[in-house]
C-alpha cells in the first residue's frame, strides 16, 4: 500500500473519532438543556417572582431564594474581588521576581481547584461553629472564599500580558509605580480582569455545597445576615430532592434561571474580551 | 580605554560617563566606558548586535532598575550629580532625561491624555494652559496638523510613524534636558523615518539627545558625535564626521565600511 494511501486512511479515521467524540459531547449537553428547558419553561410565572417559596402543596414561587442568592453573591463577589485583585497585583507587579510569589501562585492552584464543598466546611468550622447558627454573612463568605482564587489568577495573567514596553515608556515619563500601574497597567489589563471577575460570579452563583454548611435555607422572606438565608441552588436541592410534584417543578425552573443568568455572564465576559482584543 | 575623549574642550558637557561597567547577573556587558554626552549636542550609539548601546543607553535613566539582577558600577554624572547613586530620586531623574522606545508605545487612552498624562504627574495647570502645553508638544513633535481634529480618540489607532511621533511629543512634554532613543525608527517606513530624524535635528537645539541606530547612514545623518562599541567596548568616540571618514581605529573602520556587523 503507497504511503498516501496509508495517511488517508489514517486522516479518515483521526477525522470520524474526532467527530464522533464531539457529537457525542455535545448530544448529552443538548439533551440536559433540552430537558432543561422543556422542564423549567413549564414552571415559569409571575409568581416565580413575586411569592415566597411554598410548603409542600401549596402555590409560591422563589423571590426568597432569588433575593438570597443576589445578595450573597454580591456580598461575596465585593469582598473576594478586591482582595483577589490586591495578590494578583502583588505576583504580577511588586512580587514578580520574588519566591513569595511562586508559593503564593502554587497555593492559589490548589484553591482553584479544590472541591467547593471543603470551602463550605472551611467556613462552617470558622464561622457557624463559633457563632453557633447558620446565617447569611457565612454563606456570603464562603462564595467570597471561592472568589478570591478566580481573581487573583486573571489579574495575575492579565497584567503579565501588559507588554513590557509599555511599563517602561510609563517608567521612562518618570511615573512611579504606583501611578504605573493604576493608570496604565490596569487600563491596559481592564477588559481581562472584568473578564475574570464576571467569570467568578459565573462560577459562585451556581454554588450548592459551600451554602448547604453556611447559610443553609429559609422559607421565608429574610433580609437578615444573621439569620438563614435562602438561596437558588440550596432551593433547587432540596425541592428536586422532594417526593411532591410541585416543588419538583420549582427545581427545574430554579435552575434554568441560574443557568440563564449564568449563560448572560458567560456571554457578557466573552464580549469584553474580545472587546478587548480588537483594541 | 578608561581616559575619558576629549574631543570639543569648548562645549559644555550635559552627561559624562566615567569607567562605566555594567553586569547582567555574573556576564559583564560594558566594560569600562568613558564618554561624554555634550549639551544640546546629538550623539548615536553604533555597533553591531550586542555590543552594549542600547545597554549604555538604558543606563542613562537607570532603566535597568526595573529587573533585578543587573546593576551599574562606575559613574554617569548629570550635571555633576552621579545618578548611579542609590539615594537618587528616580522619578525625578527620569522627568530630566527622557526616553523613546523602538517600538511606538502609546498608552491605551486618548491622544490628548497620552500627552496631558506626563504633565500632570508634575504640574497642577487649569485646563486652558494645559490645552497649550498639549499642543505646543504636538507641535514640536510635527504632530499636530494630523490630529487636531482627533485629539480625543485613541492614540492606538495612529499610524506606526505617528505613533511614534505621538510618544516624542509626550516625552518632550514634561520638559526634560536629556532625551535618549532607542532605535526610534527600526519599526518605521523611509518617510516617517525622515520625519523624525528632521524632528531630531530640530530637537537638539533644546535638549541634549542620545541615540542608538543600526543604520549607519542614520547615524552620519542625525548626530554631531558618535561613538563605535563593540562587544562591550567604547572602540572609538569623535566628531561624527571624522570617526565616518577619518577613523582611528581598524575595528571602526570596519564596521562602517560594512566589512563585519
Amino acid at each position: 500500500m503507497s504511503l498516501y494511501t496509508s495517511r488517508r486512511r489514517t486522516n479518515v479515521i483521526a477525522t470520524t473519532l474526532c467527530w464522533t467524540g464531539t457529537v457525542f459531547g455535545l448530544a448529552w449537553l443538548v439533551l440536559i438543556l433540552g430537558a432543561l428547558i422543556y422542564e423549567g419553561a413549564r414552571g415559569l410565572s409571575p409568581a416565580v417572582f413575586t411569592e415566597m417559596t411554598p410548603p409542600p402543596g401549596a402555590t409560591g414561587g422563589l423571590l426568597n431564594a432569588i433575593a438570597g442568592s443576589l445578595v450573597m453573591t454580591t456580598i461575596g463577589v465585593l469582598l473576594g474581588t478586591p482582595l483577589g485583585m490586591l495578590a494578583g497585583t502583588y505576583m504580577a507587579e511588586y512580587g514578580r521576581y520574588s519566591k513569595l510569589s511562586t508559593v503564593v501562585r502554587f497555593i492559589n492552584d490548589i484553591l482553584l481547584s479544590a472541591p467547593s464543598i471543603v470551602v463550605g466546611l472551611f467556613v462552617y468550622t470558622v464561622v457557624v461553629a463559633q457563632v453557633g447558627h447558620f446565617s447569611g454573612i457565612a454563606g456570603a463568605l464562603a462564595l467570597g472564599v471561592l472568589v478570591v482564587p478566580v481573581v487573583v489568577r486573571t489579574t495575575e495573567d492579565m497584567l503579565l500580558l501588559v507588554p513590557l514596553p509599555l511599563r517602561e515608556a510609563a517608567t521612562a515619563l518618570g511615573l512611579p509605580r504606583s501611578h504605573m500601574l493604576m493608570r496604565v497597567a490596569y487600563r491596559a489589563a481592564k477588559s481581562g480582569i472584568v473578564t475574570g471577575v464576571l467569570l467568578a460570579i459565573a462560577r459562585v452563583s451556581g454554588e450548592t455545597a459551600p451554602l448547604l454548611f453556611t447559610s443553609l435555607n429559609n422559607q421565608f422572606w429574610s433580609t437578615d445576615l444573621n439569620a438563614p438565608v435562602s438561596s437558588l441552588p440550596v432551593v433547587i436541592f432540596q425541592f428536586a430532592l422532594s417526593p411532591y410534584k410541585d416543588w419538583q417543578q420549582l427545581a427545574w425552573t430554579g435552575a434554568l434561571l441560574v443557568t440563564i443568568a449564568v449563560l448572560l455572564l458567560s456571554i457578557t465576559a466573552r464580549a469584553l474580551s474580545s472587546q478587548g482584543k480588537n483594541k | 580605554m578608561t581616559a575619558m575623549p576629549v574631543v570639543e574642550a569648548t562645549i559644555p558637557t550635559k552627561v559624562s560617563v566615567r569607567d562605566l561597567d555594567f553586569y547582567y547577573g555574573s556576564s559583564k556587558a560594558l566594560k569600562s566606558i568613558s564618554l561624554p554626552l555634550y549639551t544640546h549636542k546629538v550623539t548615536a550609539f553604533i555597533g553591531p548586535s550586542g555590543c552594549g548601546k542600547s545597554t549604555l543607553l538604558r543606563i542613562l535613566n537607570r532603566m535597568y532598575d526595573l529587573y533585578p539582577k543587573q546593576r551599574a558600577e562606575g559613574e554617569v554624572l548629570l550635571d555633576g550629580e552621579n545618578i548611579l547613586d542609590p539615594h537618587i530620586d528616580l522619578n525625578l531623574l527620569r522627568s530630566r532625561v527622557g526616553m523613546v522606545f523602538q517600538k511606538p508605545t502609546p498608552f491605551p487612552m486618548s491622544i490628548y491624555d497620552n500627552i496631558a498624562f506626563g504633565i500632570r504627574l508634575y504640574e497642577k495647570l487649569s485646563r486652558s494652559e494645559l490645552d497649550g502645553r498639549v499642543e505646543a508638544a504636538l507641535r514640536g513633535a510635527a504632530l499636530w496638523d494630523e490630529v487636531r481634529d482627533k485629539l480625543n480618540s485613541s492614540g492606538l489607532g495612529l499610524s506606526g510613524g505617528q505613533q511614534q511621533r505621538l510618544c516624542i511629543a509626550r516625552t518632550v512634554a514634561i520638559q526634560p534636558e536629556v532625551i535618549l532613543f532607542d532605535e526610534p525608527c527600526s519599526a518605521l517606513d523611509p518617510i516617517s523615518t525622515a520625519k523624525i530624524e528632521e524632528l531630531i535635528d530640530e530637537m537638539s537645539e533644546r535638549y541634549t539627545i542620545a541615540i542608538v541606530t543600526h543604520n549607519m547612514q542614520q547615524a552620519a545623518r542625525v548626530s554631531d558625535f558618535t561613538a563605535f562599541m563593540y562587544l562591550g567596548d567604547l572602540v572609538e568616540f569623535g566628531e561624527t564626521n571624522n570617526l565616518f571618514t577619518a577613523p582611528q581605529n581598524k575595528k571602526t573602520q570596519d564596521y562602517i565600511t560594512g566589512r563585519f556587523g
